[in-house]
């Protein structure tokens, strides 16, 4: 698979990142042989194969309902960029 | 044409943990903003999630109480979405293997007939926090308010198997019932401790194909369920009526305006790009946790109907209504167990007492009159020392915190006469002033004399001030009158 020179532009611009012109062709040669390795990954028969979200046989520690955590909002909130009356502020949102 | 509507619901359940799902900071109702968000909450980087015990338990009943496949592996996934009230940019929740499998919930309809619900899955997940665009903020921002975010919720998704807004009331309902029954969520509507998001889609009467349906999200209240979903049966037939097509999309329904909008469709939705969360497990439930929790189960709603039923000879209606929430029941049950009458408990705590709780916006919880209260002065009524009537005042007062049942009885002078020696005079009295009145009795017909007594308990009840015990005076009064023919 071959990542266009539009679709790199557009994921730089996505991820907040400047890309010049001159490693644009480098960057695109380099995801595209990413992709062609996930392309590789997908040709083997996995049908008989369960899925699994971790390679080991580990269970989830559980902890219990206490609550041990206390109230630090003003050490938050001066390192927070704006706050306002205890809330934390953002450019207005719109639904 | 006719219009058969098609209704699936999902619901979002806060569970009642001291903690939130993956810190231990308090999950408690409205404390001052960000002043229950730790870091862990807010995605400071280095935090990472430990699962809280209590939320795994809590599903796990959940899936018990409605009979669903509990699933004993379950993976947490994230599910990325960019909004300022999720810090992490990834709502902590489950896809492919949720805690909560196939299950099923029944529901009884005001005609009598019941039906089966079925449950596709339930899941474990997150809350967000708040988002505040109201109030004193400074101009063009929004505030957010982290105290709810990494609230433990499980969201319950059921088929798109009901067919009415009835149908889809007592679903939830129902629902309501059973996770207030079995004490995993406080039930609390107007705190937002139950939402429900509403997939409608219309087809023609018959069809086994079901239409585009359209998704009414974060509903807080049945009674707004109910007119979302008829505002939007009707938007949708006149589409369709008038030659349009339904688009699938996402609306809103504001209930204090009665407004619905579309709030955007599904053509330009996320990819929500689900993957399994690298920093949590897979969570295990050990059969022997499962049998524990079944074990302790409380009484599930239906169960404790039936048993309403056989143990205090209540209708299967009264029944019902006194069964479907927790605090109901138990305060029913306080009155007819220490009054020894629960007919008269059922009929003062779903008319007198509900009536009273609904005006106030209180719940059984927070009665003014206690269940012992009200057993007491039902006792009252029943060995005849007040009358129906008289015992109506009585409750006023008491919810006005006039002091006990038999304080209020003396203090208010309500005591009922049921002296026989003292009734006898009074009916005599009465009697012999109205000769008129007993000439006309003595000549009608007897199937008209019935009726004819209420003209003489009038009077008895006016001359004895309203105290006379009606029971006794009626059948005093028949003894006269029937001496006269």
């Amino acid at each position: 698979m071959i990542i266009k020179r539009e679709e790199i532009e557009k994921l730089a611009t996505l991820s907040r990142i400047s890309i010049d012109e001159k490693t644009i062709t480098d960057v695109s040669e380099r995801l595209s042989s990413v992709l062609n390795l996930v392309d590789q990954l997908q040709t083997a028969n996995t049908d008989s194969v369960q899925s699994i979200s971790r390679p080991f046989q580990v269970s989830q520690r559980l902890r219990a309902d206490e609550i041990t955590e206390s109230n630090q909002r003003d050490a938050f909130q001066v390192i927070a960029p704006a706050t306002d009356n205890g809330l934390f502020t953002v450019p207005k949102m719109i639904d | 044409m006719n219009w058969e509507t098609v209704i699936g619901l999902e619901v979002h359940v806060q569970l009642a943990t001291k903690t939130k799902i993956f810190s231990a900071a308090s999950t408690s109702f409205g404390a001052e903003p960000n002043t229950q968000a730790c870091a862990i909450d807010l995605a400071m980087p280095g935090t990472l999630p430990v699962l809280n015990e209590q939320a795994v338990h809590y599903a796990v009943m959940f899936g018990l109480a409605i009979d669903a496949e509990i699933g004993q592996v379950s993976v947490f996934e994230r599910k990325n979405y960019f909004y300022p009230d999720l810090p992490k940019g990834y709502q902590t929740t489950q896809l492919e293997k949720p805690i909560v499998g196939r299950g099923a919930v029944g529901i009884q309809l005001a005609d009598g007939s019941t039906k089966s619900i079925r449950i596709h899955h339930a899941h474990l997940e997150e809350d967000a926090g708040k988002s505040v665009h109201e109030g004193d903020l400074p101009l063009g921002s929004s505030g957010v308010d982290l105290n709810r975010a990494g609230t433990p919720l499980i969201e319950i998704v059921s088929e798109p198997d009901m067919r009415s807004i009835e149908e889809a009331v007592a679903f939830a309902k129902k629902l309501h019932s059973i996770v207030t029954s079995i004490g995993i969520c406080d039930g609390e509507m107007s705190q937002g401790s139950m939402r429900f998001d509403v997939n409608v889609s219309v087809r023609p009467m018959g069809s086994t194909e079901l239409g585009t349906r359209t998704e009414t999200k974060n509903l807080n209240s049945f009674k707004f369920m109910e007119e979302a979903i008829e505002k939007e049966v009707e938007r949708q037939i006149d589409v369709i009526e008038d030659g349009g097509t339904i688009r699938q999309e996402t609306r809103l329904y504001n209930g204090d305006t009665k407004v619905a909008k579309a709030m955007r469709s599904k053509e330009e939705a996320n990819d929500y790009r689900y993957f399994p969360c690298p920093d949590l497990l897979p969570v295990i439930v050990s059969d022997d946790t499962i049998e524990a929790l079944r074990r302790a189960l409380p009484e599930l709603p239906d169960a404790r109907q039936a048993r309403f039923v056989t143990q205090y000879a209540l209708s299967l209606y009264d029944a019902g209504v006194l069964s479907s929430d927790a605090s109901i029941a138990s305060f029913f049950e306080t009155v007819a167990n220490s009054c020894g009458n629960p007919k008269l408990a059922a009929n003062w705590a779903m008319g007198e007492l509900s009536a009273a709780l609904n005006n106030a916006g209180l719940g059984f919880a927070d009665s003014p009159v206690s269940a012992e209260q009200l057993a007491e002065m039902i006792a009252r009524i029943v060995d005849s020392s007040i009358s129906g009537k008289m015992a109506k005042q009585v409750f006023e007062a008491m919810w006005q915190g006039e002091g006990n049942v038999d304080d209020i009885i003396d203090a208010k002078g309500l005591k009922q006469v049921s002296d026989s020696g003292a009734l006898e005079k009074i009916v005599t009295d009465v009697l012999e002033a109205n000769p008129a009145m007993v000439e006309d009795f003595v000549s009608s017909d007897e199937n008209k004399r019935k009726k004819k007594l209420g003209g003489f308990m009038g009077q008895i009840m006016k001359v004895s001030k309203g105290q006379a015990n009606p029971q006794q005076v009626n059948q005093i009064l028949l003894q006269k009158l029937n001496e006269l023919l």
